[in-house]
């Protein structure tokens, strides 16, 4: 078994390395081939989620990596409960999206390097999530990075991509070097890395290093998850190529920081301080990233900013200590948000690049499939029943009220009414009322190749939610399965009543529609709407101009770094101490060579002179010695 | 004192005569004759041994070191020659381009 594990995690970087290497003669069977590569991780997948399933944990070091004194980092892979559920997700959605990509990037240049990243990103979350020990994961984690940076920039001969690719890259390496700290402070106090070492000593720790370690580790999460501090990048990451904005906030890199937390339930049990700043900062996050969704007109950034949001409920799941909601709720998001990013490129596809929903608009009528999968998406995402969302962000708010956060369930309330209106404004805005395509564009439905994944994925969206999150035989199948690895943390607080949360939560969901449809449906709605903008100005500014996240980091962090290395480090390190050594240098090996230029005569009895003298010389030494 | 020492002074003698020939002197003919004898003056060692420690291949050496020395002087003077043709001198102080 553990071979097919790792059969399944190299597949990916097998297609990598065909496409990478021979790109140039695979032309348009790169895709394919891609895809195939990606098909055999999942096909390959299936009996090994079956085998975590039945109960087993397969924990196989391969081999040796580093050995260190006491120190011994192997390479190894783990698969259990929590890395089972993520193969599932992180094979299944990238394959959707691998065959998407094989009708959206027909004829872009680059294809094959385009299938390249693509394996080369699925490869290290792979790694990340069937890691045995923590500097695997980090591999991992810094895996997803750089491909984050590289597809983010795929278009590179656009300033404006290569820059966000760079943004995202610096931004989520200020994270990595508080996951650094944390897996410093695991080393100097457990003397491994890996998690069976780790956790079930974990009782040791003090509770202030506890609180350390998780902190530093969540700060890392904070960077690749995209909270609240370091969300910045994945708004900007709507540069590169829609599958890969998918694949991004679907299925790896952005859910690493959630699976990290609930991977190191252990440690994060032992500190109700940091799981508690965990949850609030998803919480704040969740509440900050739907408002600046309300306004927005651009496609993709709505979405964007949806998932830093959906995001944020992870992260209450997990950091109330209810592991296994946060990770319900990332694999039903992983469906539902996959299916909108595809949708929004069908969309995107049709209209020649155009993002902008004001030029869009009646688009129901051009692509009446995208249009339902849209909906269907959306309808998740609002946490509308029977569909997915409905049932992950509901265990997420349920378990964070008994589990003692009542505000924390009240920002998640208004976070969901948000999340609805939002959700529903972009619908309305795309797809129904006026047309306001620009003349000469004719937008048309998207080719089957696109089309058959966006509906495996809606069915997904619709019934995942259903299968796993509702109560059977006494027990919830993923709280059960997930609890096997990552046990709820912490005590119930309050006891309530669940179809009372259920209500409010369906309240708040068809409370956010039905403020959208009178919005934006109605003849009467622009009215009311620029009334609304004009009595709530203020608040409206804050929110279309993102609060101004960006200027102020702008001002308060990356202007003050580029004053010092230009007034400073250039003008003074470089062109003063670094230059000017360099100068010396070689000032000095001219003194030199001026100075030995005497003794060049150009007369042989000169050197005649100095050979002679030299091996009287020598020798006189050896006499010396003799005697 | 080695009863062989006195004759090894002789060498040595012929030896510094010829370096302090080879690094005073300016005509090029003389330099070589001074090479010359510090060749052989070498010769006359590895000959001195050998007759004294009774053994012959000290003076097989020298009939190779000889034979060198021919050759040697050979090269020497067709450079003189050429230095001749070039310069009309063969004062070895006139040819100093290497320092140019």
């Amino acid at each position: 078994m553990e071979w097919l594990l790792l059969l399944c995690v190299l597949s990916p970087a097998v297609g990598c390395i065909i496409n990478g290497l021979f790109g140039r003669w695979t032309y348009r069977a790169a895709g394919v081939i891609g895809s195939t590569f990606l098909g055999i991780s999942f096909a390959l997948a299936i009996p090994l989620i079956i085998y975590a399933i039945q109960g087993h944990i397969i924990d196989y070091d391969y081999y040796h990596w580093i050995i260190s004194g006491k120190l011994d980092v192997p390479f190894g892979l783990r698969l259990d409960s929590l890395s089972a559920m993520m193969l599932g997700v992180v094979t299944f959605v990238s394959f959707m999206i691998h065959i998407y990509s094989i009708g959206y990037m027909g004829g872009h240049k680059g294809y094959a390097r385009f299938f390249a990243y693509l394996n080369l990103f699925v490869f290290a979350m792979l790694l990340l999530c069937m890691g045995n020990n923590y500097l695997t994961l980090f591999i991992g984690w810094e895996g997803v990075g750089f491909c984050s940076y590289i597809l983010i920039g795929y278009y590179y001969e656009k300033k404006t991509a290569a820059d966000a690719g760079r943004k995202a890259f610096v931004t989520t390496r200020i994270g990595d070097v508080g996951f650094t700290i944390g897996i410093l402070f695991i080393i100097l106090y457990f003397g491994s890395v890996k998690f069976t070492d780790i956790f079930p000593q974990a009782h040791i720790l003090p509770p202030m290093i506890a609180t350390i370690i998780t902190l530093a580790l969540f700060f890392g999460a904070t960077g690749k998850s995209a909270q609240f501090p370091l969300y910045v990048w994945l708004p900007d990451a709507m540069e590169g190529p829609t599958p890969v904005s998918a694949l991004i906030h679907a299925a790896t890199m952005v859910t690493a920081g959630v699976y990290m937390v609930a991977r190191s339930a252990p440690l994060y049990a032992l500190s109700p301080t940091g799981s508690l700043v965990v949850a609030s900062i998803g919480a704040f996050t969740a509440f900050f990233a739907a408002t600046m969704a309300l306004t927005h007109f651009d496609l993709k950034r709505i979405l964007a900013y949806s998932t830093i949001s959906q995001i944020g409920y992870m992260m209450i799941g997990v950091g109330v200590g209810a592991y296994w909601t946060g990770m319900f709720h990332l694999m039903t998001h992983a469906f539902f948000k996959a299916l909108l990013f595809l949708s929004a490129g069908a969309v995107m596809h049709a209209m020649h690049g155009i993002l902008d929903m004001r030029l869009m608009g009646g688009l129901r009528h051009k692509m009446p499939q995208t249009c339902a999968v849209m909906i269907i998406a959306s309808l998740a995402i609002a946490g509308i029943p029977p569909l997915s969302g409905f049932f992950s962000k509901d265990h997420i708010l349920g378990e964070a009220l008994m589990l003692g956060h009542p505000i924390i369930w009240m920002v998640g309330v208004i976070t969901a009414f948000m999340t609805a209106y939002y959700m529903f404004r972009m619908v309305f805005f795309t797809f129904f009322g006026e047309s306001r395509v620009p003349e000469g564009l004719h937008p048309h439905e998207a080719p089957n190749v696109m089309l058959v994944p966006l509906w495996v994925l809606a069915v997904g969206s619709i019934v995942v939610g259903a299968i796993f999150g509702i109560k059977m035989h006494g027990h919830i199948p993923i709280e059960h399965f997930i609890s096997l690895t990552s046990p709820v943390a912490f005590p119930k607080v309050y006891e309530v009543n669940e179809s009372l949360l259920i209500i409010i939560s369906i309240v708040a969901g068809v409370l956010g529609i039905a403020v959208a449809w009178l919005s934006y449906i109605p003849k009467w709605a622009p009215k009311w709407r620029s009334w609304f903008v004009r009595t709530f100005h203020p608040l409206y500014r804050c929110c279309f101009n993102l609060w101004w996240v960006d200027e102020v980091y702008n001002c308060l962090f990356c202007r003050p770094f580029w004053h010092v290395s230009e007034r400073f480090l250039w003008k003074v390190v470089d062109d003063k101490l670094i230059d000017a050594g360099v100068d010396d240098v070689g000032r000095i090996a001219g003194l030199a060579g001026k100075a030995v230029r005497i003794l060049q005569t150009g007369f042989i009895n000169n050197y005649a002179y100095w050979v002679s003298a030299g091996a009287l010389i020598v020798c006189g030494w050896y006499l010396l010695k003799i005697m | 004192m080695q009863y062989y020492v006195p004759f090894l002074m002789v060498a040595f003698i012929l030896f510094a005569v010829g370096a302090i020939g080879v690094l005073v002197r300016r005509n090029f003919f003389v330099v070589l004759m001074s090479l010359e004898i510090m060749i052989n003056s070498a010769g006359l060692v590895f000959v001195i041994l050998s007759y004294f420690s009774g053994t012959i291949s000290g003076q097989v050496f020298f009939i190779f070191v000889a034979a060198v020395a021919a050759s040697e002087t050979a090269v020497g003077l067709a450079i003189a020659v050429l230095m001749y043709r070039v310069r009309h001198t063969v004062d070895v102080t006139e040819f100093s381009i290497m320092k140019r």
